[in-house]
């Protein structure tokens, strides 16, 4: 419990230096959304960290269930409720019931050792560094308009305002959303059936 | 309240796309590279509701909307895939799901 307590601390500690240097932030005008957001970023890491780490199918679907919920707590700092709520209502439920249905289902056992071939290990190293190549340049080139959060337009990312540009600029993309999901649903009962007649 | 500055979350938004694109490298097993792609969209979903937020529109969030529609169909076909191949091959291991291969 302890120690839990005194890893937590560090790792606190330790993002928020990170978001301090990363972000440019003067020390003096940290607040509570820093603190919030070092936190929130550390945790997503590790626990995407922890997807693809695990041997086990389970524990890479757990940790992906925690991912979603700290981006769902992510959202709301970004004042997308609809969106937060969607995401723990689709992803952490829905989608993620569904993985653990199939895993269990197929009662799958440990995954062998992964990064074995040399080959993918080099496009594995190749690709993580072109990305984090990406990450490193909005470091050394910062969007301007850190204070563009000054004043929010009122109700804003209210669930009104998403169904008004939903049912208006999107109509068209909703409903083609929608023939998506028949197809999808019309497809999955007919491979998960055992015979085609 | 929150003055966290926009490109923060956008190199979150990267590190995370750039771990799910590591797993669906390195990981065998069909179902975790599956977990790894839903990764990757969840990191673009973020950087689309920050650049919502910078923006003041809710043209982001609305993109989201539709992302997530498409991982949850793309998850329930997906799923329904690995099932009928793990019924014909007994495996989920994807060096073995070879029989798209001619």
């Amino acid at each position: 419990m302890l120690v839990g307590l005194g890893v937590l601390a560090l790792l606190m500690i330790l993002s928020l230096a990170g978001v301090v240097v990363v972000g440019g932030i003067d020390v003096a005008s940290l607040n509570a959304g820093h603190v919030v957001f070092a936190l929130l970023a550390s945790l997503m890491i590790l626990s995407a960290l922890g997807v693809i780490l695990n041997r086990s199918p389970i524990r890479s679907a757990l940790s992906l269930v925690v991912t979603l919920f700290l981006l769902a707590v992510t959202f709301v700092s970004l004042n997308a409720y609809v969106v937060a709520m969607l995401q723990v209502i689709v992803y952490a439920g829905a989608i993620m019931v569904l993985f653990l249905f199939v895993i269990m289902l197929l009662n799958l056992q440990e995954d062998r050792p992964a990064m074995a071939r040399a080959g993918v290990r080099g496009a594995a190293a190749v690709v993580g560094s072109l990305f984090l190549l990406a990450a490193a340049h909005f470091v050394a080139h910062p969007l301007g308009g850190t204070q563009a959060a000054a004043a929010l337009p009122a109700g804003f990312g209210s669930i009104e305002q998403l169904a008004e540009n939903l049912f208006t600029r999107s109509l068209l993309a909703f409903e083609v959303t929608s023939i998506l999901l028949l197809v999808a649903i019309v497809g999955a009962v007919v491979l998960a059936k055992r015979k085609l007649e | 309240m929150t003055l966290v500055p926009i490109h923060l979350y956008l190199i979150l938004g990267a590190i995370l796309f750039t771990i799910g694109c590591i797993g669906v490298l390195v990981r065998r097993n069909v179902i975790v590279i599956f977990m790894s792609i839903e990764l990757m969209l969840n990191a673009v979903n973020l950087v689309f509701v920050a650049f919502s937020r910078h923006l003041q529109s809710t043209e982001g969030q609305v993109t989201v909307f539709f992302v997530m529609t498409v991982a949850a169909a793309e998850a329930a076909v997906g799923l329904a895939i690995i099932i009928a191949a793990f019924r014909n091959r007994e495996t989920v291991n994807a060096d073995e799901l070879n029989f798209l291969r001619w």
